[in-house]
C-alpha cells in the first residue's frame, strides 16, 4: 500500500514552491517505484511552516516544514512518509502543534485536512450535514438558529446575521438574492481566500442554506479578481455541486432551488462595501449607495438581498449541523462563536488563528504570533484592516471582543492583525491611511473624495513643520468631518488610524519640530 | 394635510405618492407628509430649508454632498436628510453647532478645489455653491489653494448651446443623474474615482460627439457654472421670467422664458408644466434663436405679380391691398373662389379667427388646416369609433402602463419629452411593442425590458392591426365584460364576425406585412394580457391611403381589450405640431365648426350664425388638395395662408407649385419668406410664440397659455392681422385681447364651455372637455361613457395601396423626422441645430446599396411617379431591405417632389409614408432642384429690393 503524502495547495504554499515540491516528490517516488500517493490538501495556514508536508499514519498526520526542494533528499533518506522519523524539519503530529492545537477551529476545521475539491472528503468531514438538516426545516427555524448562534457579520461591521436574514425573509418579493462578499481587500487578511481555496463546499453549503432560509433562489459570489485560485476552486466546486444535485433546481430531491455563480470584481477596494458591491454586481460603477433603503429590502437589482461576508456564510453549515448552541457556547459577551484572526506584518509566526472571542490581543500576538519576526520590540498594531485604529502597548490587553474594542475606539473588523516594530514612523502610517483613501475612495461623497486628498497634504505639511499647530487643528477638524460626514465606512473610518496615530504616537508627527505639545493638546 | 406646491422651489427630493401620512417634528415644527417623503422634503414643505447641493426634486436622492446632514433623536451620527425617510414621531434638528461646523468644514473642502472667480463667473448670482457657502458662513479655506486641484481642467465648448467648464465642477452628479433619470439617454457618467472623479460625456469624447441629445437637463441640473448656457455666458443672468408654452411639437412643454428686458436669455423648462414637469428637448430648450433671426419678415409687403420685386408697405396698405383683391376676385369668380388655411402652429384664438374670417367674411367653408396632411385621419377615425376626435389620456398616464404599443411613431425624435417619460416607464419594466418599418431608437432604450419589434412593410398597417385583433378575438383574449357594458352590440357582432375570418390571421398576412406570424401572435398576447396596455401612434399611422382605417383599427384593439377609460391605457395620437389638436378643435376643417360640430347641423350652425351675425354655408367647403385642383382648373383664385408652408410640406411639390402659380392672389402670413411666400402677392409678417398671447392645445387636449414676452417684430400679433383683414372686408371684428376670443369660443363650443383665461391662470392648464360636467377639465376621457354613448367597433378591411413597388420603382420610400430639426425646418434651420442635421439624406439598407454600387455620401437620384430629386446616401440598417427613408426638413431636398397625390380615402391625408421609388447614383442635382435654386435666388433678390430706398 502506498503511503499518503499531503502537499498544500493554497496560494501561499504555491508561492513558496509547493507545486514544484509536489512534482519533485512525485518524481523521486517514481524513481523508487511509487510508494507514495501525493494528495493536495489546502493549508493549515501556519505560514511560517509552509510548505508544510504531511503524511498519514495510524496515529494521525505527521508534519514536516518548512520544506524546501533541497530538503527532499534528506527527507527521502529518513523515509519521512513513515511519520515519526528523526529529521530537523519534523514537526510531529500536526494536530499537536500548539499553534493549531490551541485554536478553536470551527470554520476552519477542514482547512488543510481535506482535498478542497473532493466532495467525498468534504462529506466525510461533516460537510453537507447542515444542509441536510436545513432542508427539513421551515425557513423561520433556520433563521432562528442563526439568530440563536449569535453569529455577527464577519466582514467587519458585526451586524447580527440572523436579524439581517430575518429582514430578507420578511420582505415580500418575487426574487431574492444571496450575495457573498468575497472582495477581501483589507491589508493583512486572507481568511476568505483560505475558505474558498481550501474548503469551497463549505461556502457553497452556507449560501445554499441562506437561500433556503430567506427564500432566495440565486446566489452570487462577488470575488476579487486578485484571487484566481479561489475562482478556479469555487467554479470547480460549484460544478461538482450541480452535478450532485447540491445546487440547481431540485436540491437533493427537495424541490428547492438554488443557483450560484461567481462574479469577478475589478480591483476596487470600495467594492467590498456592500452597496458598492451590489452596484458593481449590477454592472455599474462601484459607487456607494445611500442607506436606507437597506440591501436586505432593496438590494441587488432592487430585490431583497442578503449580503454576507465569506466567513459569516462559512460559519452557517456548522451552526446547522452542530446546533446554534454549539456555536454560541464559544465566545464572550455579545461576541459569540469564533473569529479567524489573521496574523501578518512584522510577525514571527504568521497565519490563521481561529479563536473563540475572549483572549487578549497580546496573547494573540505573542503566544500565537511569537512577537516580531526580526525580534525588535513591537510598537504598534493595526487590527481590522486599513481603517482600523493603531493600538499602542497600553491597549494590547484588550480582550478580542467587538464591544471591548469599540470601547477603545478600535475595531476587530475582519480579523486582520498587522504588527509593526519600533522602527515604524507612525506619521507616515497616518499619511498612508489618507493616501489609501485617496486611492480607493469611490468619489461619491465630498468628505471622502476631497477630504482624503487634503488629509495627505495636511499631514505632509505637519511633517514638514509648516504651521504645525494650525495644521494639527485642521487635521483634527478634517478627521471629524470625515467621521461625521462620510457616506460609508470607507471615509467614515479612514480617520481612525490617523486619530489613533496622533493620539498615541504624536511624537512621530512632530519629530521635525519641537511642537509635540500642540499635538498632545489637539489629540 | 394638503400641501401647497410651488413650482419655483426645489424641495430636494421627489414627492412620495403614498396615501399614508406620517407626522414628524422638525426644529419643533410639526408636519405631516406622505410616507416615503424624505426628511429634506418634509422640512422644505414646512419652509425649513436645509442646505443642499447634490439634491434636486426631479432626481432620486443621492446623498453625496453631505451638506444636508441633520440630527435625529435616537439616531447615531448625522444622517443626510435627503436619503432619510420621514418617520412617524421622528424629531429632527436641522441647525445646531455640530451641524454648523460639519457643513462649514464640508464647504471648506469644496472650495479648496474651486476657482475663486465668483465676480466674473457666469453663474454669479445664480449659483447654489455660492449660496451654500454663504448659508454655512464659510470664512476661510485653511487648506490653501496650492494643493491638488482641478482648476486647470479644460472647457468643452463643442456643444453650440452650452459650455462644460470642468474646473467649476463639484462632482455632485446631478448632470449625470438628470441624463439618466430624467432624459433616459445615459450619455453622461463619472469617469475615474475618488479625487479624480470627473464628468465625462460618452466615452469621454466631448459633448457633441457623445450620445448627448442636448436636452439641457444637465445644464438645468448643474448647481454651479460648470454647465452653463452660452447665452448666459454672453448676456449674464436674466432679470425676469414669464411662463409660456413651447411652439414646437405636440407635447406642449411649459417653459420659463427668462428675460433681460425684451431680450430672451434662455428658455428653462417649467416644473409647474403639467405636460413636461420641468423637462425639455434640444428644440424647445435651445432652438429659439430663429425668433430674432435676420431673416424675419419685419414689415408687410405686396406685389402685383410673383415675378416682381416686393414692396414694403404699411399694415393699412397691405391689408387694404389684400382685401381689395379678395373682394374683386369674389366679385368676378364667385363667393367660392377664395379660401384660407389655418395653422397648427398658431394659437387656438388665431386659428379660430381665421376660420371665422373665412366662414363669416369670405362667406364660404373653404377653410382647411395643415392637420389635413398629418392627423386628419385621427380626427375621423376616433370620432367614428370613440365619438371624440382626440387622444384619450394624459402623458403621465403612461407611467401606469404595463405594455406600450407604439405604431408608426418615433417619440424619442419627434416627441422627445414624452419619449423620455416613456423610457422611464420602460426602465421600470413595462413591455414595449414597436410596429414600424424602421428600427427606432426607442428599441435601444437603455435598461429596456421586454421589447418586440414588428418591422412591417410600409403600407401594411391595416393588415397588421387586423392581425393583432384577429389573435385577440380567436384566442379568447377579449375583455368581454367591457365590451358588453361599453360597446354597441350590433357593430361589435359584425366586427367580430369580420375579424375572426382566417384572412386576417397573422399567418395569412405574413406576406403582406413581412412580419413572422408567431411574433405578431406573441405581441397580440402581450398587449391583450397586460393589466394596462396603451397605444401611442403617430404619422406612420395616419399618412397612408388607409390612415383612417388604421386609426379605427387601433381603437378596435383598445375596445376589444377594455383598454379605455382609466390611467395607463388608451389610444394616444402623438401630434406633430404644437397646436394640431387645437387647430382641429377650432373648426379649421371645411365640414366642421369649432368643437367638431358639423356645418350641416342646423342647431350648431344656428348658434354660430346668431353669434357671428351671418349666414353660414351648410355645405362643407374645399379641402387643401381640392383647393389645389380647383386652382389649377381655374375656379379657385385666392388663398389666405397663415403659418403653413404648403409648398414645402404638401406632397407632390410640382403640383402644389402649379396650383400656387395659378392663383390671382396668395396672401401669406409668416415669420419668414417661406417656400409658399415665394408664390405670394401679399406677405404679412407673422409673430412668433414669444410675441403674442394665446393658447395652444397639446396632444393630450391640454390647453396651455402662451404669453407674450417681447413685442411683435412687425408690430402685430397674428390674431390682430386677421382682425384687420376681416374689418377691411367689412366684417367687423373687435377684440382687445385673445382672452375675449377664448370667451367667444367657450360660448359656442360645448367642450370648451368652462375654459377662460382666468381659469387657466388658476389651474395652470386645462384638458378639454372642460364644462359644467368637468369644471377643471378631463385628464382621462371616456371613463364612464362615450360621447356617442357606446363605442363603435369599425370594420377595417385591408385594401393595399395602389402605390406599390414594381420593376420600375422597386423600393419603398418612407419619410419622417429627426430630433434636431422641426417639420419644414423654417425655425430650426435658423438655429445652431444645424450642427446635427444640415441636410436631408437618404437612408438605404446596405443590401440595396450594394446592389446599386452605392457608398456612403454618394449623390443619389430618387425617382417616383411624381418626380425626381437628389440626396446624399447614408447606408443604414435601421431600415429593412427594400425600404428607403428620408426627412423633409430642408426645402432644397425636394422630398415632397417625389411623394405622390395618393391620400387617405376618408380625409385626403397624403400618403407620405409610401412612395415607390428607384434610386441610382448621379452626379448633379435634379432639374427641380436647379429650378428651385434659381427661384430661391430670384425671390430673395425681390425681398432685398423691397426696402424703400434709404433717404
Amino acid at each position: 500500500m502506498a503511503y499518503r503524502v499531503y502537499v498544500p495547495s493554497d496560494t501561499t504554499a504555491k508561492a513558496l514552491g509547493a507545486d514544484r515540491l509536489a512534482a519533485s516528490i512525485d518524481a523521486l517516488a517514481h524513481e523508487m517505484g511509487d510508494p507514495l500517493e501525493i494528495r493536495r490538501n489546502g493549508t493549515r495556514a501556519l505560514y511560517w511552516l509552509e510548505p508544510l508536508i504531511e503524511v498519514d499514519t495510524p496515529e494521525g498526520r505527521y508534519g514536516f516544514g518548512p520544506v524546501k526542494e533541497r530538503d527532499l533528499e534528506s527527507l527521502f533518506a529518513v523515509e519521512f512518509w513513515k511519520g515519526e522519523v528523526d529529521h530537523p524539519l519534523a514537526l510531529g503530529l500536526v494536530e499537536e502543534i500548539p499553534y493549531l492545537k490551541r485554536q478553536q477551529r470551527l470554520t476552519f476545521a477542514r482547512a488543510g485536512v481535506i482535498d478542497p475539491l473532493s466532495l467525498d472528503d468534504y462529506k466525510a468531514h461533516g460537510g453537507y450535514r447542515g444542509l441536510d438538516n436545513a432542508l427539513a426545516l421551515e425557513p423561520q427555524v433556520i433563521v432562528d438558529a442563526v439568530k440563536e448562534s449569535g453569529l455577527r457579520g464577519r466582514g467587519g461591521a458585526a451586524f447580527p446575521t440572523g436579524i439581517k436574514w430575518q429582514t430578507v425573509l420578511n420582505a415580500p418579493a418575487d426574487q431574492k438574492y444571496i450575495v457573498c462578499n468575497a472582495d477581501e481587500g483589507d491589508s493583512g487578511t486572507f481568511a476568505d481566500r483560505l475558505v474558498m481555496e481550501c474548503d469551497p463546499f463549505m461556502l457553497i453549503e452556507g449560501m445554499t442554506i441562506a437561500g433556503l432560509a430567506v427564500g432566495a433562489t440565486q446566489g452570487y459570489i462577488y470575488l476579487r479578481s486578485e484571487y484566481p485560485l479561489a475562482q478556479k476552486n469555487l467554479n470547480a466546486a460549484i460544478e461538482t455541486a450541480y452535478a450532485n444535485n447540491l445546487l440547481g433546481e431540485n436540491i437533493l430531491g427537495s424541490g428547492q432551488r438554488f443557483d450560484l455563480e461567481v462574479r469577478l470584481g475589478a480591483g476596487a477596494y470600495i467594492c467590498g462595501e456592500e452597496t458598492s458591491l451590489l452596484e458593481s454586481l449590477e454592472g455599474k460603477r462601484g459607487l456607494v449607495r445611500a442607506k436606507p433603503p437597506l440591501p436586505a429590502i432593496v438590494g441587488l437589482f432592487g430585490k431583497p438581498t442578503v449580503v454576507n461576508n465569506v466567513l459569516s456564510l462559512a460559519a452557517v453549515p456548522f451552526i446547522l449541523d452542530r446546533g446554534a448552541k454549539a456555536y454560541a457556547d464559544c465566545g464572550m459577551g455579545r461576541s459569540r462563536g469564533t473569529l479567524p484572526f489573521q496574523l501578518a506584518g512584522n510577525v514571527k509566526q504568521g497565519g490563521l488563528v481561529e479563536l473563540a472571542f475572549g483572549p487578549t490581543l497580546r496573547e494573540l500576538m505573542f503566544e500565537f504570533g511569537g512577537g516580531t519576526r526580526n525580534g525588535r520590540a513591537l510598537r504598534a498594531v493595526q487590527v481590522g484592516g486599513p481603517l482600523g485604529a493603531y493600538l499602542p502597548e497600553s491597549q494590547w490587553d484588550t480582550p478580542l471582543d467587538y464591544e471591548a474594542f469599540a470601547k477603545i475606539g478600535a475595531v476587530l473588523g475582519h480579523g486582520g492583525v498587522v504588527m509593526f516594530d519600533d522602527t515604524v514612523d507612525m506619521g507616515e502610517q497616518a499619511r498612508f491611511s489618507m493616501e489609501f483613501c485617496v486611492a480607493e475612495s469611490c468619489g461619491k461623497c465630498t468628505p471622502c473624495r476631497i477630504g482624503s486628498t487634503r488629509g495627505v497634504e495636511v499631514i505632509d505639511r505637519i511633517r514638514a513643520g509648516e504651521n504645525v499647530e494650525g495644521n494639527l487643528e485642521l487635521l483634527s477638524d478634517l478627521c471629524e468631518t470625515m467621521v461625521d460626514g462620510s457616506l460609508c465606512a470607507m471615509g467614515g473610518m479612514t480617520p481612525f488610524p490617523v486619530q489613533s496615530a496622533m493620539k498615541h504616537f504624536g511624537e512621530d508627527f512632530v519629530k521635525h519640530t519641537s511642537d509635540a505639545q500642540a499635538l498632545a493638546e489637539e489629540a | 394635510m394638503l400641501q401647497h406646491f410651488d413650482p419655483n422651489k426645489d424641495y430636494g427630493t421627489p414627492a412620495s405618492l403614498s396615501e399614508n401620512l406620517v407626522t414628524l417634528e422638525i426644529d419643533g415644527v410639526e408636519i405631516s407628509v406622505p410616507e416615503g417623503t424624505s426628511v429634506m422634503r418634509a422640512a422644505a414643505l414646512a419652509d425649513i430649508n436645509i442646505p443642499k447641493l447634490c439634491a434636486s426634486d426631479n432626481l432620486d436622492a443621492f446623498g453625496s454632498c453631505r451638506l444636508c446632514a441633520v440630527q435625529i433623536e435616537g439616531r447615531r451620527g448625522l444622517p443626510a436628510s435627503c436619503t432619510t425617510p420621514a418617520e412617524q414621531g421622528m424629531k429632527v434638528w436641522t441647525q445646531n453647532d455640530k451641524l454648523a461646523k460639519l457643513r462649514r468644514n464640508i464647504m471648506e473642502l469644496y472650495i479648496s478645489d474651486h476657482p475663486l472667480d465668483c465676480l466674473t463667473c457666469p453663474a454669479n448670482g445664480n449659483c447654489e455653491l455660492q449660496d451654500m457657502a454663504g448659508s454655512v458662513g464659510l470664512r476661510e479655506v485653511r487648506y490653501g489653494f496650492d494643493g491638488e486641484n482641478h482648476l486647470d481642467a479644460p472647457k468643452d465648448t463643442s456643444n453650440p448651446y452650452f459650455t462644460f467648464d470642468a474646473s467649476k465642477c463639484i462632482v455632485c452628479s446631478r448632470c449625470v443623474r438628470a441624463c439618466s433619470e430624467v432624459q433616459g439617454t445615459f450619455a453622461l457618467t463619472i469617469d475615474g474615482r475618488g479625487f479624480d472623479s470627473k464628468v465625462a460625456a460618452g466615452q469621454d469624447e466631448g459633448f457633441l460627439d457623445s450620445e448627448c441629445v442636448s436636452c439641457g437637463a444637465c445644464v438645468q441640473a448643474c448647481p454651479t457654472a460648470t454647465l452653463t448656457e452660452n447665452s448666459v455666458i454672453e448676456m449674464g443672468q436674466p432679470e425676469h421670467s414669464v411662463v409660456t408654452t413651447c411652439a414646437y411639437c405636440g407635447v406642449g412643454c411649459s417653459f420659463k422664458a427668462e428675460m433681460k428686458g425684451d431680450k430672451l436669455v434662455r428658455m428653462v423648462p417649467y416644473k409647474g408644466g403639467d405636460a413636461n414637469h420641468g423637462h425639455s428637448c434640444v428644440k424647445g430648450r435651445f432652438a429659439f434663436g430663429y425668433a430674432t433671426h435676420k431673416d424675419r419678415i419685419r414689415a408687410p409687403m405686396i406685389r402685383d405679380s410673383i415675378d416682381q420685386p416686393w414692396k414694403e408697405v404699411s399694415w393699412e396698405e397691405a391689408i387694404g391691398f389684400a382685401a381689395k383683391r379678395l373682394k374683386a376676385i369674389q366679385a368676378e369668380h364667385g363667393r367660392e373662389s377664395i379660401g384660407g388655411i389655418t395653422s397648427s402652429r398658431c394659437t387656438n384664438e388665431e386659428t379660430y379667427l381665421v376660420q371665422k374670417l373665412i366662414r363669416a367674411a369670405f362667406g364660404n367653408n373653404n377653410t382647411d388646416t395643415c392637420a389635413r396632411v398629418c392627423h386628419s385621419p385621427t380626427g375621423y377615425g376616433l370620432k367614428q369609433t370613440l365619438g371624440e376626435s382626440a387622444g384619450t389620456q394624459t402623458f403621465d398616464s403612461v407611467m401606469k402602463a404595463d405594455c406600450v404599443l407604439v405604431i408608426g411613431a418615433n417619440p424619442t425624435d419627434a416627441h422627445p419629452v414624452f419619449g423620455s417619460l416613456l423610457r422611464r416607464r420602460l426602465r421600470e419594466g413595462a413591455s414595449l411593442i414597436v410596429a414600424d418599418p424602421r428600427h427606432i431608437d426607442l428599441l435601444d432604450t437603455p435598461h429596456l425590458g421586454d421589447a418586440t419589434h414588428l418591422p412591417l412593410r410600409p403600407g401594411s398597417n391595416v393588415a397588421m392591426v387586423n392581425a393583432l385583433a384577429h389573435v385577440i378575438v380567436t384566442e379568447g383574449l377579449e375583455d368581454t365584460g367591457f365590451i358588453a357594458k361599453r360597446c354597441e352590440d350590433d357593430a361589435y357582432a359584425k366586427w367580430r364576425a369580420f375579424i375572426q375570418d382566417p384572412r386576417h390571421a397573422p399567418e395569412a398576412v405574413e406576406e403582406v406585412t413581412g412580419v413572422a406570424a408567431d411574433k405578431v401572435r406573441e405581441a397580440a398576447r402581450t398587449y391583450a394580457k397586460a393589466p394596462n396596455a396603451a397605444i401611442y401612434y403617430g404619422l406612420g399611422v395616419t399618412e397612408h391611403s388607409q390612415g383612417s382605417t388604421t386609426v379605427m383599427g387601433i381603437a378596435n384593439l383598445a375596445l376589444a381589450t377594455g383598454n379605455i377609460g382609466r390611467d395607463g391605457v388608451g389610444v394616444n395620437p402623438l401630434r406633430g405640431q404644437n397646436n394640431v389638436q387645437g387647430s382641429c378643435d377650432m373648426g379649421s376643417f371645411p365640414h366642421e365648426l369649432p368643437g367638431y360640430q358639423h356645418v350641416a347641423d342646423p342647431v350648431a350652425r344656428g348658434r354660430f350664425e346668431a353669434a357671428w351675425g351671418v349666414e353660414i354655408d351648410h355645405e362643407p367647403g374645399l379641402r387643401i388638395p381640392n383647393m389645389f385642383d380647383a386652382a389649377i382648373a381655374g375656379h379657385f383664385r385666392a388663398l389666405y395662408v397663415q403659418g403653413e408652408d404648403i409648398a414645402q410640406s404638401d406632397p407632390n411639390t410640382q403640383h402644389v407649385e402649379q396650383a400656387l402659380r395659378s392663383l390671382d392672389c396668395l396672401i401669406v402670413q409668416d415669420i419668414f419668406l417661406n417656400e409658399t411666400a415665394k408664390f405670394a402677392h401679399v406677405l404679412l409678417p407673422g409673430s412668433t410664440f414669444l410675441e403674442k398671447n394665446g393658447t395652444f392645445t397639446n396632444a393630450e387636449r391640454r390647453i396651455n397659455r402662451v404669453r407674450k414676452v417681447m413685442p411683435p417684430i412687425a408690430g402685430k400679433e397674428d390674431w390682430e392681422v386677421t382682425v384687420a383683414l376681416a374689418n377691411a372686408l367689412d366684417y367687423p371684428m373687435n377684440y382687445a385681447h385673445p382672452s375675449e376670443i377664448m370667451d367667444e369660443i367657450a360660448q359656442l363650443t360645448p367642450s370648451f364651455a368652462g375654459v377662460s383665461y382666468d381659469k387657466l391662470e388658476q389651474q395652470g392648464s386645462l384638458q378639454w372637455p372642460c364644462n359644467d360636467e368637468h369644471p377643471v377639465g378631463s385628464p382621462i376621457m371616456h371613463v364612464e361613457s362615450f360621447p356617442i354613448g357606446k363605442a363603435h367597433f369599425a370594420i377595417t378591411e385591408f385594401v393595399p395601396t395602389t402605390e406599390r413597388a414594381n420593376r420600375r420603382f422597386p423600393l419603398l420610400l418612407t419619410t419622417g423626422r429627426i430630433l434636431s430639426q422641426y417639420n419644414v425646418g423654417a425655425q430650426t434651420r435658423r438655429t445652431d441645430n444645424q450642427v446635427w442635421h444640415d441636410e436631408d439624406v437618404l437612408e438605404i439598407h446596405p443590401h440595396d446599396a450594394e446592389e446599386r454600387g452605392i457608398n456612403d455620401n454618394d449623390w443619389l437620384g430618387i425617382s417616383s411617379r411624381a418626380g425626381h430629386t437628389v440626396l446624399r446616401a447614408r447606408i443604414s440598417e435601421r431600415m429593412q431591405p427594400g425600404v428607403v427613408y428620408t426627412t423633409f426638413h430642408h426645402p432644397h431636398s425636394g422630398a415632397n417632389v417625389i411623394t405622390t397625390d395618393n391620400s387617405d380615402w376618408a380625409t385626403n391625408c397624403p400618403e407620405y409614408k409610401v412612395t415607390a421609388v428607384q434610386v441610382e447614383k448621379v452626379s448633379q442635382p435634379s432639374d427641380w432642384q436647379k429650378n428651385f435654386h434659381d427661384n430661391h435666388q430670384r425671390q430673395h433678390k425681390f425681398l432685398h429690393e423691397a426696402k424703400p430706398a434709404a433717404e
